[in-house]
C-alpha cells in the first residue's frame, strides 16, 4: 500500500517536470498557424520544418556551435587548474587554507550581475571581447571553484597511504599524479566535468554579455530572434529544445553522481 | 583525515589563484573604483567619496526591490525544501525506475535558463500555453503579464519546477547512506513513521540539506535570467529582482557610480549570510569527524 502511495507521488511529480517541457516539444513540431490558430494537444499536421530552419541557417547552428566550443574550453581550463588546488586542499594545510578555500567558494556566490559590466570593460580593454576564450574564463568565476569543492569532496576520500607508497616506490610527483592519482579519482573529474559543462551550458547574462557576433551563444541568438521577427514560436520552441539535448544525454552517464556532485562531493 | 603541514601547497593552489584572481579580482576592483568615483563619461573620473553608497542605502527603489527578494526567497526556500525531502522519501530505493527518476528528474537543472524562462512564458500564456488555456476554461481569470499577483505565482511555480530537483537529489544521497540496519532497529522498538524520519532520517539527511538550502538561497538570491524573460521584471515593477534592478541601471542607464555601489553591497549581503551557512556547516562536519 506504502509502495503504491510512494509510486503516485514520483509519477504526479514527473508529471509536473515533463508537461511544461512536452508543451514546447509539442509546439516545435507545429506550424505557426496551427500555433496561433487552433489549440491542440498533438501537433495535427507533423511538420519538421522548425528544426530544419534552425539546422540551415547559420546564424542559429552557429549558436550552437559557438556555445560548444566555449563551454569545452571552459571546462578543459576548470579541470586543469582545480586538480591541483584540490589535492593541496585535501592533502596538505598550509597557510591561509580555510580562508583561501572561502575566498574560493565566495566566487561561486557572487552575482552574475555585479560581474557582467566590469567584465565587458576588461575584456574589451584587452581585445577579446567577441571570442570563445572570454566567454570561457569569464565563467571560470564560478566554475573553478565549484571543480575544486566537487574534486576536494572526491580526492577525501582516496587513502594517504596511496601517496605514501608510491614515494616509496620512487615515484615522482608529476608521475604519480598522473599515473595513480587521477585515475583513482576518475568518477570525481568526470563529475566536476559534468558541472563545469551545465553552469557554462546554462548561463546567459556573462555570455550575452561578451559577445557580439563571432562567439555568441545559442542561448543569446534566441532571444534577439524573438524580438527581431515578430513572434516566430515554432521555431524558438525548436531552438530550445535543442538546447534541452545535450543536457539530456550527458546526464545519462553521471546519473549515479549527480546527488554527489551537487552536494559538493560530500555525501 | 589529519593533513601535513606544508606550505609548499601553495604552489599546487597558484594556478587556480591566478585564474580567479583575473577574473574575479579585477572586475571586483573595477567595481570598487567606480563605487566611489563620478563620471560624466570620457573616462574622466571625479572623486565622490561614500555619495553613491548614501544614494543606495536611502533609495526607495533599491529598498522595494531587496524587499521583494527576500519575500521571493523566502517563499522559494519554504516550498522547495519540505517538497524535495517529501519527493526524496518517496523515491524508489534502487533498480531501473530510480534511475529513470533521477536521469527525469535532473533534466530541468540542465536547461538553459532563459529556455526556461521561455517555456514558462510559453506555457502560460492564455492563447497558445496549456497552463494558460486551462486555466482559463475553468474559469480562472489568470493573466501574468498584466496582474502581479498572477506574474508572482508564475515565477514561484517556475522556480519550484526548476529547482525543487535539486533538493530532492541531495535529500535522496543522503538518504542513501544510512545503513539498513537503522531501519530495523527502528522496526524492533515500533518506531512510527513520523519518528523514524525525526530521529534517523532527517538528522541523516542535515549535511547534505544545508548545503541544498545555501545553494537554493545562494541562486535565488542572485536569479536574473528566469524572471526577466517570463516577465521582464513587470507588470510595473512588481518582479523586479535585486539583479534585474542592477542590471536596468548598470547596462540600461549606464549609472556607473550608483550602479556599482549599489553592487557591493548586493555581494555582501550574500557574502554574509553565505558565511554563516559555512561556518555551521564546516563545525557539522568537524562534529561528525569526531
Amino acid at each position: 500500500m506504502r509502495l503504491r502511495g510512494s509510486a503516485l507521488v514520483m509519477v504526479l511529480y514527473i508529471l509536473f517536470l515533463l508537461v511544461p517541457i512536452y508543451w514546447l516539444l509539442n509546439m516545435s513540431l507545429k506550424t505557426n498557424t496551427e500555433i496561433t490558430s487552433t489549440f491542440t494537444l498533438f501537433p495535427a499536421n507533423l511538420t519538421f520544418q522548425n528544426y530544419v530552419v534552425i539546422l540551415t541557417d547559420p546564424s542559429w547552428y552557429m549558436g550552437y556551435v559557438n556555445s560548444i566550443i566555449y563551454v569545452v574550453l571552459n571546462t578543459v581550463i576548470s579541470i586543469t587548474v582545480a586538480l591541483p588546488a584540490a589535492y593541496a586542499f585535501s592533502r596538505y594545510s598550509f597557510m591561509g587554507d580555510k580562508h583561501l578555500f572561502f575566498w574560493l567558494l565566495t566566487n561561486r556566490m557572487s552575482p552574475p550581475a555585479v560581474f557582467a559590466l566590469p567584465f565587458f570593460q576588461l575584456y574589451s580593454s584587452i581585445g577579446l571581447f567577441d571570442t570563445h576564450i572570454a566567454v570561457a574564463l569569464a565563467h571560470c568565476l564560478f566554475n573553478v571553484p565549484l571543480a575544486v569543492w566537487i574534486l576536494e569532496g572526491f580526492m577525501r576520500g582516496v587513502p594517504k597511504e596511496i601517496d605514501e607508497t608510491a614515494y616509496i616506490d620512487g615515484y615522482s610527483f608529476p608521475r604519480f599524479f598522473i599515473r595513480i592519482f587521477m585515475p583513482l579519482v576518475a568518477s570525481g573529474i568526470g563529475v566536476a566535468a559534468f558541472f563545469c559543462f551545465m553552469f557554462s551550458w546554462v548561463e546567459l547574462l556573462l555570455s550575452r554579455t561578451l559577445t557580439s557576433v563571432n562567439a555568441k551563444p545559442i542561448a543569446a541568438v534566441m532571444t534577439r530572434t524573438v524580438s527581431a521577427s515578430g513572434m516566430d514560436w515554432g521555431v524558438l520552441a525548436a531552438a530550445g529544445v535543442l538546447t534541452i539535448i545535450p543536457g539530456a544525454l550527458v546526464i545519462w552517464f553521471v546519473r549515479n553522481y549527480i546527488a554527489k556532485g551537487f552536494a559538493l562531493g560530500r555525501v | 583525515m589529519d593533513k601535513t603541514v606544508n606550505n609548499k601547497a601553495w604552489f599546487l593552489v597558484l594556478p587556480v589563484l591566478v585564474v580567479v584572481a583575473f577574473s574575479a579580482v579585477i572586475p571586483l576592483m573595477t567595481v570598487v573604483n567606480y563605487s566611489v568615483n563620478d563620471t560624466f563619461g570620457n573616462n574622466d573620473f571625479f572623486w565622490a567619496g561614500l555619495e553613491w553608497f548614501e544614494e543606495a542605502v536611502t533609495s526607495d527603489r533599491i529598498h522595494a526591490a531587496l524587499g521583494r527578494q527576500i519575500l521571493f526567497s523566502s517563499i522559494i526556500l519554504a516550498i522547495e525544501v519540505p517538497l524535495g525531502i517529501y519527493i526524496a522519501l518517496n523515491m524508489p530505493k534502487q533498480g531501473v525506475w530510480s534511475s529513470l527518476c533521477l536521469v527525469l528528474m535532473a533534466l530541468p537543472l540542465l536547461i538553459p535558463f532563459n529556455v526556461v524562462g521561455t517555456i514558462w512564458q510559453i506555457f502560460g500564456r492564455g492563447d497558445i500555453g496549456l497552463l494558460g488555456h486551462t486555466l482559463a476554461a475553468v474559469g480562472i481569470d489568470y493573466n501574468y503579464t498584466n496582474d502581479p499577483l498572477d506574474a508572482w505565482a508564475t515565477i514561484i511555480v517556475m522556480d519550484v519546477w526548476h529547482w525543487t530537483s535539486l533538493v530532492a537529489l541531495l535529500c535522496y544521497a543522503g538518504l542513501q547512506s544510512i545503513p539498513n540496519a537503522f531501519y530495523q532497529a527502528a522496526k524492533i522498538d515500533q518506531a512510527s513513521r513520523w519518528k523514524v524520519f525525526r530521529y534517523i532520517e532527517l538528522p541523516k539527511m542535515q549535511g547534505v540539506l544545508l548545503i541544498a538550502v545555501l545553494l537554493r538561497f545562494m541562486d535565488s538570491f542572485m536569479i536574473y535570467t528566469e524572471p526577466f524573460v517570463v516577465t521582464g521584471g513587470g507588470p510595473g515593477n512588481s518582479t523586479t529582482f535585486l539583479s534585474i534592478d542592477l542590471v536596468k541601471q548598470a547596462v540600461g542607464q549606464f549609472d556607473l557610480g550608483p550602479a556599482a555601489a549599489f553592487s557591493i553591497m548586493y555581494f555582501l549581503v550574500i557574502l554574509l549570510v553565505s558565511w554563516v551557512f559555512y561556518t555551521v556547516m564546516t563545525n557539522l562536519e568537524k562534529a561528525e569527524g569526531k
